[in-house]
């Protein structure tokens, strides 16, 4: 061997360094193969530092609202309840819950301790002529106050005097309304317009004296009309509210609190329990709770607020809730029909994504099998029907899924149709071109043995070309399938059908982040199952044709 | 089964007699045929179940039923004849239109962009320039991530199996998650604009290159490697000299892979508030402004044509006729 001839030398530095003079092109790059990395790296700076002109990407991130994005994340878990306690300027206090809160109707839950005083109240003098109109607008307030037995012969301020008395009892009574009964001031007796001129001007209304509100273990808000005592841990804040709209926070504002300009609101931070927004004329109250509220039954529901196991024992041998329905039947159609939730319709829109991914890739590989054989060289010795075909996918990758997405929501209208139409178009493009790129590169030699035993050509596809290509059109059908179940979602939004534009319009009212959360919790599962399906048939068909 | 009725089965099928042994093997491979044959139309059937119910489905949900909108199939391209052809070219380039009757239709000179005090961009090259722009940056931006996240997810060079599984799943999540939300939460917290595209798209990006870099990288020659271990290399330099060089070129060229298809995602997300020409197509497209949408449609098609030629190219360049095959 030529190893055997040459005796083992030692080089010196010396000879090293000659032997590199000797041959500089193998030991030293050629200047712009070394610079090449370099100049790559710095144009890769340059073109970020032009976008971060281009896109004014330093202005945005300033001007963006990072306490914002805190708040929308925590509603992906975790949800807000949000009494206001509203306060008069005669110091009166009531509260008041959001419209659609998710404690129901009359929402009385026990981290809030309610006092409740009875207090004369000056009507105002735009009510001053008709004590009816105050009765209008308490009936208005939260606290409504109804009398059953307001009759239509009492006079107006002794109706008014009643419905006092009878305040707290049958809040939904729309007999509170004694102005609107039935014949009541005018058919009664003409003293009520002479009593009405003179009425008094000031009524005993049941109103809030003080409340409290625990935001957590060791967190509590006291609140009076003219004092609010704000306790995190083992501090505390004492905010004067008055005279005048004015809001005094009474010594230093711990960290936790903040009061943007003197005299205005200051809002108090409890962490991820809830903030405190104190003003002169009303306390926000926001606590958070984690969770999501009312998933199961939402707060019209019968069966809502109950345990689990209430709730299966009503439906197991419960009382019929609804007389037409059985209790099973019953809960699932409060389940389904979740007004927060809309199960339903989440998972009809859910479907309806898969469907269009699925039809879509279906039908375009069908289509493109055959097309894919004209379009390969190979197979089809016509190099104008070859290349017309080339295009023809070309041309439907290249028009855009959006553009195909928006053409058919016009032609059929939005839903499903449009998306299997436009991931039909645009993946038969895809799938044809790679299918033919597979016909190219196939073996030749099976083919050269069917043909040459003087098989039809029909059977020289079969027997010769199918058997080496059918597990790869397989499984690039089955990719594309699992990858167009996460376009689907997307081109859902622009009207095309599927969860896409459920899940836009959550996000749009940003008030709606929990069912984004649910919406792409489905989303998740769903590609992680179809991603492990087809993986497995993938492997399966792959595995089967290699050797 | 017996053995009068084994040889009746083979008497049955005609031809010479075959015996006891023979007659076995001919039933069992009847009975294989069979099988194979049920399995086939079973699938085939049950495929066509799945088919027709899908179909049924997609069409009741549907705003407009299939068989009653067909006829207005092409209302869309009659809807969206411009008045003349020469339309399409000022909308194109921003020139003035004879129609203009100060409605947003024909403003094309509206749109301009200048640069100085005559010379301008057209407001849709502009609209272009962005959405791409958007796509090279998240396609840079992926590129890095992915190439950092990538050998430590590849089984050769990553031996602890809880390091590689979770850089996995995490860049299975980062690629399954819908890019509709990021780019929404982020419209949320910033504006609508481009930006929320951009990170919307990035992230996508990470997951999907992440997963193709660390195939490329498990399919990799390791002597250089072992060489580089048997010398001493710290793993960073066994990665940086031994890996790094002979993975480069099929990194770049998926890169390039996903800058077409990132050209394409920001302007879908461009048309659900991430800016660019996805939003103007969209407005257009609902305003009914027919030359308008036809030149963005145009200007979008030839685009993408350009930017798949000029990867294909550069992609031979770099890795030969190395077929990219999705889902090998």
């Amino acid at each position: 061997m030529i190893r055997s001839n040459i005796p083992a030398v030692t080089l010196g530095d010396e000879d090293i360094s000659a032997i590199a003079a000797r041959h500089p092109d193998v030991f030293a790059n050629r200047p712009w193969r070394r610079l090449h990395g370099p100049a790559v790296i710095a144009a890769i700076a340059l073109y970020s530092v032009y976008c971060w002109f281009f896109f004014g990407i330093g202005k945005v991130l300033n001007e963006a609202n990072w306490d914002i994005a805190g708040n929308y994340l925590a509603d992906w878990v975790s949800y807000e309840i949000r009494p206001d306690f509203e306060i008069e300027p005669d110091g009166a206090m009531f509260i008041e819950w959001s419209r659609f809160s998710p404690l129901g109707a009359a929402p009385d839950p026990d981290w809030i301790d309610l006092t409740h005083g009875t207090m004369e109240r000056s009507s105002g003098s735009d009510a001053a002529t008709s004590s009816a109109s105050v009765a209008e607008k308490a009936a208005n307030s939260f606290m409504m106050p109804g009398q059953p037995g307001t009759g239509a012969q009492e006079t107006v301020s002794e109706a008014a005097g009643a419905q006092t008395a009878g305040a707290r009892d049958a809040a939904d009574q729309e007999s509170g309304f004694s102005f609107m009964a039935p014949g009541a001031p005018t058919a009664s007796n003409p003293a009520a317009g002479a009593v009405r001129e003179t009425a008094p001007q000031s009524i005993a209304e049941e109103v809030i004296t003080r409340a409290v509100v625990r935001l957590g273990a060791d967190n509590t808000v006291t609140i009076t009309p003219t004092l609010v005592t704000l306790t995190r841990g083992a501090e505390s804040l004492a905010v004067r509210l008055g005279p005048g709209e004015v809001v005094t926070p009474e010594g230093v504002l711990p960290d936790w609190a903040q009061q943007r300009y003197a005299g205005r609101k200051v809002v108090a931070f409890f962490g991820f329990t809830g903030r405190v927004e104190v003003d002169y004329d009303g306390v926000k109250v926001r606590h958070r709770f984690l969770g999501w509220e009312n998933f199961v039954f939402d707060a019209r529901s019968p069966f809502w607020g109950r345990s689990a196991a209430e709730v299966i024992s009503l439906v197991m041998s419960g009382e019929r809730l609804d007389p037409s329905r059985s209790n099973l039947a019953l809960a699932w159609n409060n389940i389904l029909y979740n007004a927060d939730w809309q199960h339903l319709d989440v998972w009809t829109k859910l479907l309806q994504t898969i469907v269009m991914a699925f039809v879509g890739t279906l039908f375009a590989s069908v289509l493109a099998f055959p097309l894919a054989f004209l379009a390969a060289r190979n197979i089809t010795r016509n190099r104008v029907l070859n290349q017309l075909n080339k295009r023809f996918f070309d041309f439907l990758r290249s028009v855009d899924m959006l553009i195909w997405a928006l053409f058919f929501t016009r032609a059929f209208g939005p839903g499903p149709l449009a998306g299997i139409s436009a991931i039909f178009f645009t993946d038969t493009g895809t799938l044809g071109k790679l299918y033919a790129e597979a016909l190219e590169n196939i073996d030749d030699k099976q083919r050269e043995g069917v043909r040459s035993v003087g098989a039809q050509p029909v059977a020289v596809q079969r027997y010769g070309v199918l058997p080496q290509v059918l597990p790869v059109f397989a499984s690039q059908a089955l990719y594309f399938w699992e990858s167009n179940t996460r376009s689907a979602t997307i081109i859902g939004a622009v009207g095309a059908g599927g969860i896409g534009l459920k899940l836009w319009e959550a996000m749009r009212t940003n008030q709606d982040w929990e069912n984004v959360a649910y919406m792409v919790l489905l989303i998740l599962a769903v590609v992680f199952i179809f991603d492990n399906i087809s993986n497995a048939l993938r492997s399966r068909l792959m595995g089967a044709s290699r050797p | 089964m017996s053995l009068a009725s084994v040889n009746s089965a083979a008497q049955s099928g005609g031809g010479p007699r075959l015996s006891p042994e023979g007659a076995l093997v001919e039933r069992h491979w009847q009975e294989l045929t069979l099988r194979r044959r049920i399995y086939t139309v079973g699938g085939i059937v049950a495929l066509l179940v799945v088919l027709s119910a899908s179909l049924w489905f997609a069409n009741e949900s549907n705003a407009g039923k299939f068989f009653d909108r067909l006829p207005y199939f092409f209302d869309f391209f009659i809807d969206l004849a411009p008045r003349e052809p020469m339309e399409i070219w000022r909308a194109l380039f921003d020139l003035p239109s004879p129609y203009y009757d100060g409605s947003f239709q024909y403003d094309y000179p509206a749109g301009r962009v200048y640069l100085t005090e005559t010379f301008y961009v057209p407001e849709y090259f502009y609209k272009m320039l962005e959405t791409l722009n958007i796509a090279i940056l998240s396609t840079l931006i992926g590129f890095t991530f992915g190439f950092l996240l990538c050998f430590v997810a590849a089984r050769n060079l990553v031996t602890n199996r809880w390091i590689r599984g979770s850089v996995r799943r995490l860049m299975e999540f980062l690629r399954a998650f819908p890019e509709i939300v990021i780019a929404g939460f982020f419209v949320a917290i910033l504006t609508i604009g481009p930006i929320p595209a951009i990170i919307a798209v990035s992230i996508h990006t990470v997951g999907s290159l992440g997963k193709m870099f660390f195939e490329v990288v498990e399919n990799a020659d390791m002597r250089p490697d072992e060489g580089l271990r048997a010398v001493g290399a710290s793993w960073i330099e066994r990665v940086w000299f031994g890996m790094v060089p002979q993975v480069l070129p099929n990194f770049t060229s998926y890169a390039l892979l996903r800058l077409e298809i990132n050209v394409r995602a920001s302007t879908i997300i461009g048309a659900v508030g991430g800016g660019g020409i996805g939003e103007v197509l969209r407005l257009s497209i609902s305003r009914g402004h027919e030359a308008k949408t036809l030149a963005i449609i145009l200007l979008l098609f030839l685009t993408i044509v350009a930017v798949d030629q000029f990867s294909a190219w550069l992609r031979k360049r770099l890795v030969g006729e190395q077929a990219f095959e999705f889902g090998r």
